[in-house]
């Protein structure tokens, strides 16, 4: 009682309602919107990708009137699924819920800052859907130009305001980014609790750690980008118009650099995350702990000095595709050694095959199914052939749909016990991994199959001959749709039978500070600091 | 254990899928165009192609033997480290000789992979002595080309999509038409936004951006005609901008020629020699 007391002496009193959740300073709440957030974000580009599948099912047009407004689409499930589904879900969601109380903080450095990066992507996500409905080529509405949104169709090819909607959405999240690095940055490295070193520091910490860099780094690269395109487009410059002395070209040397690293600031948190998962339920320490550590290094690092593999084609010299080609091979290195380091820690376990643990193994796959098209893609010789096919457009999605969305769903089902308090059936997360599994790969896999035999990305409509494969990659793409129903029951399920999670729910292989908190956690944890013994690893 | 023998079924399942394609992505390849259900790449019909094909081929084998292995690995650490199987867990985290291994091989299996893929770059990048130059420049949404007048040309024309035609979205109004067996070298450049011209057989991709000439090369083995499409995102009709070259003798190449000179003369596009320098920035 004492301490309830002074706690209302010194004002501590928590707040109730909706200064809660919208004045929220609290690592856990914001945690909770960012998560909530994605999850609206997510069944919004869901909704644009079926849109997607419905028209591609059958040669000719279906659903849409012509091109530009499936561009449109395309281009909006882009944008929302890597800057308000991703990136919220694994950087704003997990990482506000668990850094601090991994690291043994009581919270987040700059909490208010916490507030305002939250807010910030909203107000970037409403400008987006604004985006959609305003005019942007002549006559038609929304950006149809991809999400790289090159120039000159960002400029000239589409003079109504929807694009500018666009940059400032874009630049709205980028600034929450930045702040939410600077956040996890200063987090990280001061507010660790007594004895625990960089060294010791669970690897989801470690891959939020380098993630905060490579958004801090790379993001003010992309806002000077779409600054110059800004200006471009209203204010009579020519960056990058011929006409007036600019170069295409530079801008999509400035967009990649931001853009390599940002696949990574997608996959980095989740590739710490599913460390934790097979450790937990494999009963057993990671498996070269600094190798892995230093992996998500190399791999930040590394992933600063390969942009240009993403432009092949635009007609670098011999020299400079051959530096590029042999970077990007590089980072295949500590990729496999990630992947050999999970296999290596379930090896000798004793492993217990919950939901979480199923997603975590089908995240190891699919990563490597997604992995080594990149290693193909590396070499610019046949990239040539497969730049813009749906050869990429399968690559990237098992690296993020299956990878990132993977990573996703298995934090969810693992750390859901501890966010809410409840318990999800494990029957429920299980049944939407196999239903997802199943669904993701009889969507994207076939996609292998249409970019070899050459057909390009973002079309509307395509030659008779690929009609059999895409048809399948629909009916993949509504089993994958349907596994989301049974997600949203399993939610629906645990808050209606409020059944209590245990503290620790996942048994002695759960060793990060979390399972040592009740579940939910209390509102302010550590008020006295835990203190970290034992060896460095 | 019904879940794990089911899984290993359907993983089973899918390394005979993988093997299947790796068997037949040839056999079902199109010429010049795709083919229903195709799980390949197109038949070559240049030397850069086939190299491409060749070098395709084996990075799918090395491609398939990794993840093949890693699922090998994980369907065997499933099966064997299961609660069930293994109730006590190891402890061990280090084994120096294992990371060090799993750091070297892929070293080793990349330095493989580079070796062709430097020489397939030079082959691809370096244009030999051309006989033939053209010039291929983007428009929103159609081809326009361009045949310099000291290679006996001196016309230009502009190439839309057929929309009646067959293949259908690939058939042109007029089709790009040069002789088997010559070096062709490619100039392509765009008159409003980018796109990228590309013909999958040939091996061929390269961006067409305004206020840069960029240039490729070819050299067809097969007569025929070959179909490609417009592959970088380009607005409206982007899907509805294809390429279309007819590979023809030396003679029919050379009665063609007559022929376009006639019916090209009156499209009022002044005939200008190609090598000289991109004018396409368009005046804005």
């Amino acid at each position: 009682m004492a301490s309830t007391a002074a706690q209302a002496h010194d004002g501590h009193a928590y707040p109730t309602g909706w200064r809660r959740w919208v004045l929220s300073t609290n690592h856990k709440d914001i945690g909770t919107l960012y998560l909530l957030f994605a999850l609206g974000g997510g069944i919004i580009g869901g909704f644009l990708s079926i849109l997607m599948r419905i028209e591609l099912q059958e040669p000719g047009l279906q659903i849409f009137a012509n091109g530009q407004a499936y561009n449109v689409v395309v281009t909006g499930h882009g944008l929302v699924m890597v800057f308000f589904v991703v990136m919220p879900a694994l950087i704003g969601g997990f990482g506000n819920w668990f850094v601090p109380i991994m690291i043994g903080a009581p919270d987040m450095a700059f909490p208010r800052m916490n507030n305002i990066s939250f807010w910030l992507t909203v107000s970037g996500f409403c400008l987006l859907l604004v985006s959609l409905f305003v005019e942007g080529a002549p006559g038609t509405p929304g950006f149809g130009g991809g999400w790289t949104v090159y120039p000159p169709l960002s400029v000239t090819g589409h003079p109504g305001p929807a694009l500018d909607f666009g940059i400032l959405a874009l630049h709205l999240a980028g600034a929450s980014s930045i702040l939410g690095a600077i956040n996890f940055i200063t987090t990280i490295l001061n507010m660790r609790a007594p004895g625990m070193t960089l060294h010791k520091m669970p690897l989801f910490a470690w891959g939020v750690l380098v993630t905060a860099f490579l958004l801090l780094l790379s993001l003010p690269v992309l806002a000077g980008a779409i600054t110059m395109l800004l200006t471009d487009r209203n204010f009579g410059t020519t960056f990058f118009d011929p006409s007036g002395g600019g170069d295409p070209v530079l801008y999509q040397h400035l967009f990649w650099f931001f853009g390599h690293p940002e696949v990574y600031i997608m996959i980095l948190p989740a590739f710490g995350a599913i460390s934790h998962i097979i450790s937990t339920f494999s009963r057993k320490p990671i498996f070269g702990y600094l190798g892995m550590a230093y992996a998500m290094v190399a791999i930040g690092v590394v992933g600063f000095i390969v942009w240009a593999h993403h432009m092949y084609t635009v007609g670098l010299s011999l020299d400079t595709q051959r530096y590029f080609v042999f970077a990007t091979m590089v980072i295949a290195v500590p990729t496999g050694i990630k992947i050999f380091s999970w296999i290596a820690t379930m090896w000798g376990g004793s492993i217990r095959f919950t939901a979480p643990m199923v997603w975590a193994i089908g995240f190891v796959f699919l990563f490597t199914v997604g992995g080594v098209t990149g290693v193909v893609l590396a070499n610019a010789g046949i990239d040539r052939e497969l730049h813009n096919t749906y050869y990429v457009v399968a690559h990237f999605h098992y690296v993020l749909s299956l990878g990132a969305v993977f990573g996703i769903f298995a934090s969810w089902y693992y750390w859901f016990p501890k966010m809410t308090g409840y318990v999800c059936p494990d029957w429920i997360g299980k049944l939407h991994f196999w239903l997802a599994f199943i669904g993701a790969n009889i969507l994207f896999f076939p996609m292998h199959f249409l970019g070899l035999a050459g057909m390009p990305r973002h079309y509307v409509d395509y030659p008779n001959a690929f009609a059999g494969w895409q048809y399948v990659a629909s009916i993949g793409s509504y089993i994958f749709a349907f596994s989301l129903v049974v997600f949203f029951y399993g939610v629906f399920v645990a808050f209606a039978r409020k059944e209590r999670a245990a503290d620790n729910p996942w048994g002695e292989g759960a060793t990060t500070l979390e399972w040592t908190l009740s579940s939910p956690p209390p509102f302010h944890q550590f008020e006295t600091l835990p203190r970290i013994t034992g060896s460095s690893h | 254990m019904g879940m794990d023998s089911l899984r290993l079924r359907f993983l089973a399942a899918l390394a005979v899928a993988a093997a299947l394609v790796v068997q037949s992505g040839a056999a079902f390849a199109g010429v010049g165009q795709p083919s229903p259900w195709q799980v390949g790449l197109q038949v070559p019909v240049t030397e850069v192609a086939e190299f491409m094909h060749w070098f395709h081929d084996g990075l799918l084998w090395i491609i398939s033997i990794i993840v093949l292995f890693v699922l090998a690995l994980i369907i065997y650490v499933v099966v064997r480290f299961s609660e069930k199987r293994n109730p006590v867990p190891s402890k061990t985290t280090h084994n120096a000789l294992l990371e060090v291994a799993w750091t070297i091989v892929p070293v080793l299996i990349l330095v493989i992979i580079a070796v062709p893929s430097f020489r397939l770059l030079r082959l691809q990048l370096v244009t030999p002595p051309a006989d033939i130059t053209i010039k291929a420049t983007g428009h929103q949404w159609y081809w326009s080309y361009e045949y310099p007048e000291d290679q006996n040309g001196g016309f230009a024309f502009d190439s839309n999509m057929d929309a009646n035609g067959q293949p259908r979205l690939l058939a042109v109004d007029n089709e790009v038409v040069l002789p088997v067996g010559k070096t062709i070298r490619v100039q392509v450049t765009a008159a409003d936004v980018i796109h990228a011209f590309a013909m999958p057989s040939f091996g061929l991709k390269i961006d067409a951006i305004p206020g840069r000439l960029n240039e490729t090369w070819f050299k067809a083995e097969k007569e025929g005609v070959f179909y490609g499409q417009c592959s970088l995102i380009c607005g409206q009709n982007h899907a509805f901008m294809p390429i279309a070259i007819r590979i023809v003798s030396e003679q029919q190449y050379a009665a063609w020629l007559t022929e376009a000179k006639q019916k090209f003369a009156s499209t009022g596009k002044a005939p200008m020699a190609v090598a000289s320098r991109a004018d396409a920035v368009s005046a804005e």
